[in-house]
């Protein structure tokens, strides 16, 4: 075993008083192996991290325990020794590659310090080495590249770079903290494969990152899953997607969302994780767990062995259950209403002018959404898919006329929306409202819930009384499950989950008939996702809501939506019904998304279809299709000419030269 | 007894609105959990509730002297009464014997003699140069001038001792609210274990330092001139104290002045854009580009000769003063919103992006009310930085402009006339210094609380602290 | 980048003439010629054909923005407006109280003013940066938290002080160097260096704290935690690749005064009686010279757009990100 970790404890400093984020893990790491370390946000796996590269916070102490690398403890060495080792036998890559480069430094500035400092390496032996390494890590054109600072990369290729800088000092192990967690899928895929390419190559151990189970299914040989600061299960690749054994873990897989889920009730783990300043004496999962006994509250559980597993249990049960016979569900989905289209959307565009030069004339147009039709149902779920800066996000605010569109029309139960003002258009908003992303952004930190969710009721006149309004208030908060004494409470009180549950209730005030919902699960971890998401089919039930459901995650598309429609650089490449684009997807563009999101299981790692480049610049997309560049079937029609869209079925349609010739 | 005249004075009014106004805040703030929260994180400082101790003195000082009436001159009964030119406040009353007791010309602190020489006819001697006796300071010693020395420290002793006493009531009724219900002694002991919510140990020390300077420092004022006279022989301790309301209407009212416009443009900039942004920007781009002296400068020469051409506006000198007074907090205020403006102008930039906007924007609430409802609250912990942290800046610029010729009334006193009156005379040998090292001092101490309790608040209310 | 810097004067233009505009009416709408004359002449002198020839001796007679009575194109430029401020665009700023020059004047006093605010700036800048540098490296520690109060302390002194109290020290206590006055040559330091120091001292306070606060904000990104990644020693992580992202928002703060430089200090020059543009400013105040504090005023706004149009042009060397955009 080459990097060993010896029952660490790391915390930080708050006041007089020491909170332990990390309460005594052990795992070890053996040469050219790949151990993900699996958990959801908070439960202290970056702080490991940092911990084993002597990274921490200001804040941050280590508090006992060891590590250790080929013998030699680290968390003992003087700091000027450790400095030896950090970028050069042991290398770290971060999350945000936006941020993680120094944006005035030159990229050839930053892997020449690294050689400098390791090998000792300068001048043309430099140069040469760091072309190496750009070549290695697949960046064209090494030479130009190297003098060019990290604003005039792209996300992946940033991430490239930071391989780079952590491969420049020949490292034995290198930790990557959720490498590709800001990247788009098409890109992660190419990043992934990337490590798996150099980890063979040079034997190097990685400890991976993650809170994504299907990178651990693509990337991982052995997995650590930690809760609240400890680890609770560790288990072969094989035998951890064969069968989980820690209540926990096998909560996280029951509440993914999925094909085969849909029309269930995804399973939801209650309650929230301990805070780091109460965390209870016994088994740290025990009030949350579906199998708890009297003994898990009492005592810590030991380590136990379990074909292949070692878990941190004291039940002795098996597997989980009734999930089994969940199987595939059917997606035939039986109450296609043959009724009108609740909003009709028609050749929508929505373009930013670029402006330069002397007088700040328009030269150009960042063409966001670039002619976009579609339909949506009552009572039905569309959902938007597409990669970052696609323009996903701008249809939503121009279908709610918060951005006004450029041209193109949007049809509201068959009145025009486009153009319209004051009255008739807060008139027509009443049956439209959106969801945002990030829970903590969506919700005034200064107003009480009652005041938030009554916002809509007073600006759209729905209940005039101040009594009867606080009765609605309460009553919509029940509706999305909160208690009623939330409404004289704020915002800062509630988790992220039950936030996005209040910014539900304040667009379901007004009684709307179809919600915008801008990824509205991106920013939660898997197992609070679940709540949103069962929240979301139980209101369509119920009030017969229709969603517009903007997102690039394929997983809730899966499990969510009757209808989908994906995008590519502001134009919809192919729609259809769920079940046709899922599994049959027509477009090369669709094909590629599919086969690049990695999957939870075993045998996820199917062979993927490498799109390669990124997603082009909206203000200046490639002439014929878009997607030429990038599409691995592209012919020469493709250059010169868009697409028409073609109905492959009743229901499917695609834009592509390959199906119209 | 003597009747008086009321004389309310435009910045006495301005000073109680500003008093009103800060209560109202409290109590608005008491009944907003997140506003009281920050609030609670500065109470929580021991800097910040020392300096805050130290502020509240000078603020006392200041009230009192914001208090102004004419006293009925002594007529003949039947006659109608008339009333003194000068206008007094509370403070002077309260500190008449300082006011009144004035000696010739300059004198040390705690002298019995005058600093120059004079000829004086001493019975039998005929004409001869001496220092002579001071009127008031040390008269009680009569012949017993060397003593001095013995009969200060005793005296201050024994005022120590007081204050001593009326230290020990405080802390006591502080401990006893904080160890309320519980067995005697609690109090005490959690106080100064610093186990309180609220830093009364801070304050209690602040407190013990301020009464232990303070009584001796006014016990022997009635005695000596503890600080020495100026050059007409008023006595410097008086100066300060008639100081503070100067420097504390400057530091508060210019920013109160300038409040409403940096918030309103600042607020219309960031979340119409558009032309208003093109335009407001234009006004505080113009307005910053020339510098700042500069137009204090103009404007104040433009102001003093609107007030010399119209003097049958004002019936008494002060009045005039305190009108100068209040057009330089206006002048000072006209150039220093800018920086306030630009800073909300892009905080409002970030903040109308924001998501919680764009939902109110979904549900068509008006502009206005979201400006009212989302933006304004959370732009309020930077207008409270900004409120505290310019104080201190206003205070030492005060001084400045008055050297320069710019500030205040000349009538007026303000640290800036008393150091520049006082820095004439320290080419005379020996050195004329305790006015000067009394103005600095008393200023230093109001300005370091001041900065001292800004960097408390804004450690509270930055939320990226 | 050429035209980014003609549209950054084009822009300028319009905040000049607004600054005109705004001296102009503080000057003669708000005030009128005669107001000015009686505060000039005195209250014993006032008479209707004294104000009238003091006006006339100075061209304030004419009509402010429009002559009905001249022909052509006169009628504009015949006025006070036009001799008065619009000319001041071509450098002509007319003559002051005393009958001189004062563009010549200006001309004469910037050498003094520079010789004393260059060295001041330069040296208080090294100073403030490496204080502020080394507060940084040290953060947290006692050194970092005295450092502060000191700062603290500093700024909470009156600028007075410190040049009242070095006066008395240094130049009488001590009398290491002259009190006051300027000189040419070689003897010319032993009258700077007192102001000079002063002027650096008086600064340190608020600037090292503004500057060490850009510098912890550095501190806490992401980049510095990859600098650490790859085990550069602390004094690299701080020299490379601190020091350079922090330069860029304390250049373009410091960048602005450049050009102010020329207008020298208020208080040093006429406390150690240095002949530069600052004294002469203190000067006309005091004795009321309109065309004076008019020029300045100008002059003034002249030189801070012309600071802002530098700091524009820093901004493209020190930040890449603006440079190739």
């Amino acid at each position: 075993m080459m990097l060993k970790v010896d029952n660490l404890r790391l915390g930080f400093m708050a006041g007089k008083k020491t909170l332990a984020a990390v309460d005594g893990i052990s795992f070890s790491i053996a040469k050219g192996e790949t151990f993900a370390l699996l958990g959801e946000s908070g439960c202290g796996k970056s702080v490991t991290a940092q911990g084993i590269m002597r990274l921490l916070p200001a804040a941050g102490r280590v508090l006992g325990g060891s590590v250790s690398m080929d013998g030699e403890s680290l968390l003992t060495l003087p700091e000027a020794d450790m400095r030896a080792w950090r970028g050069g036998r042991m290398a770290m890559i971060f999350q945000e590659p936006a941020t993680s480069l120094n944006p005035v430094l030159t990229v050839g500035q930053q892997i020449g310090e690294v050689l400098e400092r390791h090998l000792g390496m300068t001048g043309a032996a430099a140069t040469g080495r760091m072309l190496e390494l750009l070549r290695q890590v697949g960046i064209a054109d090494p030479e130009r590249r190297l003098d060019e600072y990290p604003f005039q990369f792209s996300g992946g290729m940033k991430q490239r770079v930071m391989i780079a800088i952590a491969l420049a000092g020949e490292p034995e192990l290198l930790i990557a903290d959720e490498p590709t967690t800001a990247l788009d899928v098409t890109v992660q895929a190419q990043i992934l494969d990337l490590l798996a390419r150099l980890q063979a190559e040079r034997g190097m151990a990685i400890l991976l990152i993650t809170h994504d189970l299907g990178v651990v299914a693509r990337m991982a040989h052995r997995i650590g899953v930690m809760y609240a600061g400890e680890l609770v299960e560790v288990a072969s690749r094989e035998a951890f997607f064969g069968q989980p054994r820690h209540p926990y873990t096998q909560a996280l897989f029951k509440a993914l969302p999925d094909m085969s889920r849909r029309g269930q009730r995804l399973a939801t783990i209650p309650g929230q994780v301990p805070s780091l300043a109460a965390m209870p004496a016994g088994c740290r999962f025990a009030e949350r767990c579906p199998h708890v006994m009297p003994v898990c509250r009492e005592q810590s559980p030991a380590w136990r062995e379990v074909e292949a597993h070692a878990v941190r249990c004291h039940w002795q049960g098996d597997a989980a259950d009734a999930d089994a016979a969940g199987g595939g569900h059917d997606i035939t989905d039986l109450s296609v209403s043959a009724g009108r289209e609740f909003l009709q959307v028609d050749g929508l565009k929505v373009h930013f002018p670029i402006r330069k030069g002397l007088l700040q004339r328009t030269v150009g147009h960042v063409r966001a959404v670039d002619g976009l039709s579609l339909a949506i149902l009552p009572g039905r779920t569309l959902a938007l898919v597409g990669e970052s800066g696609c323009g996903k996000t701008t249809v939503g605010k121009a279908l709610l006329q918060l951005i006004p569109p450029t041209e193109g029309s949007v049809l509201l139960g068959g009145q025009q929306l486009v153009g319209l003002r004051g009255a008739r258009l807060r008139a027509a908003r009443r049956h439209m409202q959106m969801i945002f992303q990030d829970p903590f952004a969506s919700l005034n930190p200064r107003l009480r819930v009652g005041e938030i969710i009554a916002e809509g009721m007073d600006a759209l006149g729905v209940v005039g009384e101040a009594r009867s309004r606080r009765a609605a208030v309460a009553a919509l908060l029940s509706q999305v499950g909160l208690p009623e004494e939330a409404i004289d409470r704020y915002p800062h009180e509630f988790s992220g989950g039950q936030r996005q549950r209040i910014a539900v209730a304040r667009a379901l005030a007004v009684q709307p008939g179809l919600l915008i919902c801008d990824e509205p699960t991106s920013a939660l971890d898997v197992s609070v996702q679940a709540q949103i998401l069962n929240l979301l089919k139980k209101l369509q039930s119920e009030l017969g809501v229709a969603y517009l459901f903007i997102t690039h995650n394929f997983a809730v598309v899966e499990y969510l939506a009757h209808d989908i429609a994906v995008m590519y650089l502001g134009r919809i490449v192919e729609r259809g019904r769920a079940e046709e684009v899922l599994r049959a997807p027509r477009h090369p563009y669709t094909q590629a998304l599919l086969s690049a999101v990695p999957l939870p299981r075993l045998e996820g790692a199917a062979a993927v279809i490498r799109l390669s480049g990124e997603t082009p610049s909206p203000a200046n997309p490639p002439s014929g299709c878009h997607f030429h560049p990038r599409c691995p079937h592209a012919m020469d029609v493709c250059r010169s000419r868009y697409p028409e869209a073609v109905d492959v079925t009743a229901t499917q349609r695609v834009s592509c030269h390959l199906l119209s010739t | 007894m003597m009747g008086f005249q009321i004389v309310v004075l435009w910045s006495d009014i301005l000073i109680w609105l500003l008093l009103a106004a800060g209560i109202g805040f409290a109590v608005l703030i008491a009944r907003n959990p997140p506003l009281l929260a920050a609030w609670r994180r500065v109470g929580a400082s021991r800097v910040g509730m020392a300096s805050a101790t130290v502020l509240l003195a000078f603020i006392l000082v200041g009230l009192l002297d914001s208090l102004h009436y004419r006293p009925a001159l002594e007529g003949k009964p039947g006659q109608e009464t008339r009333y003194a030119v000068e206008v007094l406040s509370v403070l002077d009353a309260l500190a008449t014997p300082l006011r009144t007791r004035n000696e010739k010309t300059y004198s040390e602190p705690f002298a019995t003699r005058l600093y120059a020489k004079e000829t004086v006819d001493v019975p039998g001697q005929g004409a001869v140069r001496e220092y002579p006796r001071l009127k008031h300071g040390g008269k009680h010693l009569a012949e017993r001038e060397d003593e001095v020395a013995a009969d200060a420290g005793f005296t201050a002793f024994r005022a120590g001792v007081l204050a001593f006493l009326c230290w020990l009531a405080v802390a006591g009724l502080a401990s006893g609210a904080v160890g309320r219900g519980e067995a005697p002694g609690t109090g005490w002991q959690r106080i100064w274990r610093g186990e309180t919510a609220f830093a009364w140990n801070a304050v209690l020390v602040a407190l013990a330092l301020m009464l232990l300077v303070a009584v001796p420092l006014f016990w022997l004022s009635g005695q000596y001139h503890v600080f020495g006279t100026d050059k007409v022989g008023q006595d410097v301790l008086y100066q300060i104290l008639k100081s503070v309301r100067t420097g504390l209407i400057i530091g508060l009212v210019t920013t109160l002045v300038m409040l409403p416009m940096a918030v309103l443009l600042g607020i219309v900039a960031g979340y119409f854009r558009g032309w208003a942004d093109d335009a407001i920007q234009y006004l505080y781009t113009v307005l910053n580009s020339i510098p700042g002296v500069l137009l204090i400068a103009a404007a104040v020469l433009m102001m003093q000769v609107v007030i010399d051409t119209h003097p049958q506006w004002f019936s008494t000198a002060a009045e005039r003063a305190d009108l100068r007074l209040l057009a330089l907090c206006f002048i000072l205020g006209i150039t220093s919103w800018t920086g306030l403006c630009r800073l909300l102008r892009g905080e409002t930039l970030k903040l109308r992006e924001l998501e919680y906007i764009q939902a109110a924007q979904a549900f068509g609430v008006s502009s206005w009310r979201i400006i009212v409802r989302h933006i304004l609250p959370n732009l309020m912990h930077i207008v409270i930085i900004a409120l505290v942290m310019d104080f201190s800046g206003l205070v030492l610029a005060e001084a400045v402009l008055s050297y320069v010729g710019i500030g205040v009334d000349p009538t007026m006193t303000s640290f800036g006339t008393m150091i520049n009156n006082a820095r004439m005379e320290l080419g005379r040998e020996p050195v004329v210094w305790w006015s000067l090292a009394a103005a600095f001092a008393a200023m230093f101490i109001l300005v370091l609380a001041a900065n001292l309790f800004a960097d408390a608040v804004r450690d509270a209310f930055d939320p990226r602290a | 980048m050429l035209a980014y810097i003609v549209r950054r004067l084009l822009y300028a233009l319009p905040i000049l003439i607004g600054v005109n505009l705004i001296t102009f009416a503080l000057f003669f709408v708000v005030n009128t010629p005669d107001d000015m004359a009686r505060m000039q002449l005195g209250v014993k002198r006032v008479t209707p054909e004294a104000i009238e020839k003091w006006k006339a001796e100075r061209g304030y007679d004419k009509p402010l923005l429009f002559n009905g009575d001249a022909a052509g194109l006169a009628a504009v430029t015949d006025t006070v407006f036009f001799r008065k401020s619009a000319r001041m665009f071509v450098g002509d700023f007319g003559r002051a109280e005393d009958g001189r020059d004062i563009a010549r004047e200006i001309a004469n006093r910037m050498g003094p003013s520079l010789a004393i605010a260059l060295p001041t700036f330069v040296l208080g800048l090294f100073v403030t940066v490496s204080f502020a540098l080394t507060l940084a490296f040290f953060r947290a520690t006692a050194f970092d938290f005295w450092g502060v109060v000191l700062c603290v302390a500093m700024m909470s002194i009156s600028g007075l002080f410190y040049i009242i109290g070095g006066q008395y020290l240094i130049s009488k206590v001590w009398r290491l160097v002259p009190i006051s006055g300027f000189g040419g040559g070689l003897e010319a330091w032993r009258f700077l260096v007192l102001p000079v120091l002063i002027g650096v001292v008086s600064g340190i306070g608020s600037s090292t704290r503004w500057y060490r606060t850009i510098f912890l904000e550095e501190v806490g990104k992401d980049y510095v935690r990859t600098a650490r990644a790859k085990g550069l020693p602390e004094t690299l992580v701080f020299f490379r690749h601190i020091l350079r992202n922090a330069l860029i928002p304390i250049l373009t703060g410091v960048v602005v005064v450049i050009p102010l430089l020329f207008m020298g200090s208020l208080l040093t020059e006429s406390f150690f009686g240095i002949p530069g543009l600052g004294s002469y400013t203190i000067d006309a105040i005091n004795a009321q010279d309109f065309a004076v504090v008019r020029s300045m005023v100008f002059i003034g706004s002249l030189l801070y757009i012309v600071g802002l149009i530098l700091t524009d042009i820093s901004y493209t060397l020190v930040d890449p990100r603006i440079r190739f955009e």
